[in-house]
């Protein structure tokens, strides 16, 4: 490698790092620090914004609920697209093409087009303020992304094997979970991948359909000016919380997300 | 045990795949299915497996009606073309499946496996799985788990197209000795009729979705029932022209006119068509009813120590297979001479009426 590529790459991941060491710098700071001036490492190094996250349950509580909705989402999706996608990969029926195709139209409108009509619904039937309420909203936009990406993996194994298991003496469900799903492994990754980041990181929903008891952390690190002000550490370790699951999981996943992006549809 | 075909019939969306089929097959033997692409091959071991239902007829397994009965309860195996195994399984996981699911005792499956993988020469694989493998031992694995099933019958749809031309001729003589020992049904599926003359057994030769011929591969070589059958077995293709008989003499192309051999004298007076092996055609007269024809070459051929030889004759263009090497350049005039003992006779609508005699030893000239 040249000495040029070297530093273009050096440059570059200063620049992509600068943010989050920055959030990290502040949240192992003071207020009166991160307010008093520019200082590259905390001066007076401290892990009580931390403490206070673990401690008040108005701010773990957030973490819980996110988590919680975000995996109750993924559990729906993999459930209900793992099926519909084999459907379209191996029967032909009336309007296959056609519906396969405007499964994916779902995602073309943005989120907030869905607000009013999710509100009203949920509120009627008492499921405003759940987790489960905000799992099925997120569905609506993870299911079809699932069932696409899932397609393409199940159309690559060959039909062939399908058949061959029947003549084995496989029922359709044991061929399905012995045989199947370890075939398209990488493919469930990149799909659980993908279902998590939407959840994950999507504000607006998971904000509007919750009030107290499914309040997400996202909703809750927009709503922290307090009578003192903005207490910007908290909300700095907040933050560095946040992004923590998100690594976690493309650590998991990363080794079937890499091979899935470059077998399958996404 | 038996399997007994009756008027078995598939359409799909009015595309008729399969139509009228009537076939048995005897416990312990080796049947070749030989047909064309698209001739209903695939169709018709799907059917015998039970992956596709017939759109009429039945099925019977020793006297049994399954024509409807799911794949999971008939006791059939199949080797597809392409290397199926599955792949999150071992080699030896793959072969013991079927066994697994039959609920065998454990000592029992480890011993059967074992058994049939040194039967195949892939006993020293069992704990690797099967992508590791090259495509023969892939291939080898798939046959394994069909044949550990001693099922009653074993369906083979061109296993061995996928494969290189030497792994192809080893895999060929191992599948018929297999064979010998055991008391299930064979079906075999190919394209080429060389398999199906090495393979032996008994033929059914497949035509657009129907039966054309069912014997021994040999007969149906020496006489086809019409030019289909004929056209199956020859590669090159005979060599086909329009000719009149009248009292006993052939006129054809050029005003040739020739004195018929006893065999042809007894058609009645009309119009034929007559076929020739490519084989049967020389550069020199050696033989004393040949007849001669004059032609320009188009494409000299050369393969090894054999030529084709394509020559126009007339408008007609010829094939001839010739031994030796023969460099002739395009447009060269040539003479091709072949005995008039070995024409094949058609009539109008492409059905046999005469055949040539085979030459049963000797100088191979009918190979």
């Amino acid at each position: 490698m040249g000495k040029r590529k070297v530093t273009g790459l050096v440059v570059y991941l200063v620049f992509v790092l600068l943010p989050i060491y920055w959030l990290l710098n502040m949240s192992f700071k003071t207020n009166e620090e991160i307010l008093g001036g520019l200082t590259f490492w905390p001066q007076h190094f401290t892990f009580d914004n931390y403490i206070t996250i673990f401690t008040d349950a108005s701010w773990y509580m957030g973490y819980v609920n996110s988590v919680t909705y975000v995996v109750i989402n993924m559990v729906i999706t993999l459930l209900v697209a793992l099926p519909a996608a084999y459907a379209f990969s191996r029967y032909k029926f009336v309007g296959d093409k056609h519906l396969f195709f405007w499964l994916l139209t779902n995602r073309m409108a943005p989120p907030a087009v869905f607000l009013l009509p999710f509100f009203q619904l949920y509120s009627s039937i008492g499921l405003f303020d759940t987790h489960l309420a905000v799992a099925l909203a997120h569905c609506l936009f993870s299911i079809p992304l699932a069932v696409w990406i899932l397609e393409g993996f199940m159309s690559g194994v060959p039909r062939e094997i399908d058949e061959t298991a029947y003549i084995d003496g496989y029922s359709f469900g044991h061929f399905f979970v012995r045989i199947f799903i370890p075939m398209i492994r990488s493919g469930i990754g990149v799909t659980a991948f993908f279902s998590f980041m939407f959840s994950w990181v999507e504000l607006l929903l998971a904000r509007t359909l919750t009030s107290v008891d499914a309040k997400p952390i996202s909703a809750i690190m927009t709503r922290t000016v307090g009578a003192a002000g903005i207490d910007w550490g908290v909300l700095a370790a907040a933050g560095v919380l946040t992004i923590v699951p998100g690594v976690l999981v493309i650590w998991f996943v990363r080794n079937h997300v890499a091979k899935g992006f470059a077998l399958g549809r996404v | 045990m038996a399997l007994v075909l009756n008027d078995i019939s598939y359409k799909v969306d009015n595309n008729a795949y399969l139509e009228g089929i009537n076939l048995s097959f005897e416990a312990g033997s080796f049947n070749v299915l030989l047909g064309r692409t698209l001739a209903g091959k695939t169709s018709l071991m799907r059917i015998i497996a039970g992956l596709d239902k017939p759109s009429s007829g039945t099925i019977e397994m020793n006297g049994q009606d399954v024509t409807g009965l799911a794949v999971q309860k008939r006791n059939v195996s199949m080797v597809y073309q392409q290397f199926i195994n599955y792949p999150n399984m071992t080699v030896e996981q793959n072969i013991a499946s079927p066994l697994t699911l039959a609920g065998c005792p454990a000592d029992e499956i480890k011993r059967r496996v074992q058994e049939t993988a040194e039967l195949l020469h892939i006993q020293d694989f069992l704990q690797r799985y099967p992508l590791e493998l090259s495509g023969g031992q892939q291939q080898r694995c798939a046959m394994a788990r069909a044949l550990v099933k001693e099922a009653d019958v074993i369906l083979f749809d061109e296993p061995l197209v996928n494969l290189d031309y030497k792994l192809r001729e080893a895999l060929r003589v191992e599948l018929k000795s297999l064979f010998k020992s055991r008391d299930c049904i064979a079906i075999y599926a190919t394209t080429e009729a060389q398999e199906a003359l090495a393979l032996g057994g008994s033929t059914t030769l497949l035509h657009e979705g129907r039966v054309l011929q069912s014997g021994l591969a040999m007969d149906q070589y020496a006489k086809p029932v019409n030019l289909d059958a004929a056209d199956l077995f020859h590669e090159p293709p005979l060599n086909l022209f329009h000719a009149s008989l009248r009292q006993g003499k052939i006129n054809f192309i050029a005003e040739h006119s020739v004195a018929a051999v006893p065999g042809l004298n007894q058609l009645p007076d009309g119009e034929y068509q007559f076929g020739l092996r490519p084989d049967h055609i020389t550069l020199e007269a050696n033989t004393e009813d040949h007849i001669r024809l004059d032609g320009l070459v188009d494409l000299a051929e050369i393969s090894a120590s054999e030529t084709y030889l394509h020559v126009s004759v007339g408008d007609l263009s010829w094939v001839a297979h010739i031994q030796g090497i023969q460099p002739m350049h395009t447009q060269t005039p040539v003479k091709l001479y072949f005995p008039l003992h070995k024409l094949f006779v058609f009539d109008s609508q492409g059905k046999a009426l005469n055949w040539p005699e085979l030459q049963r030893s000797g100088s191979g000239s009918d190979g």
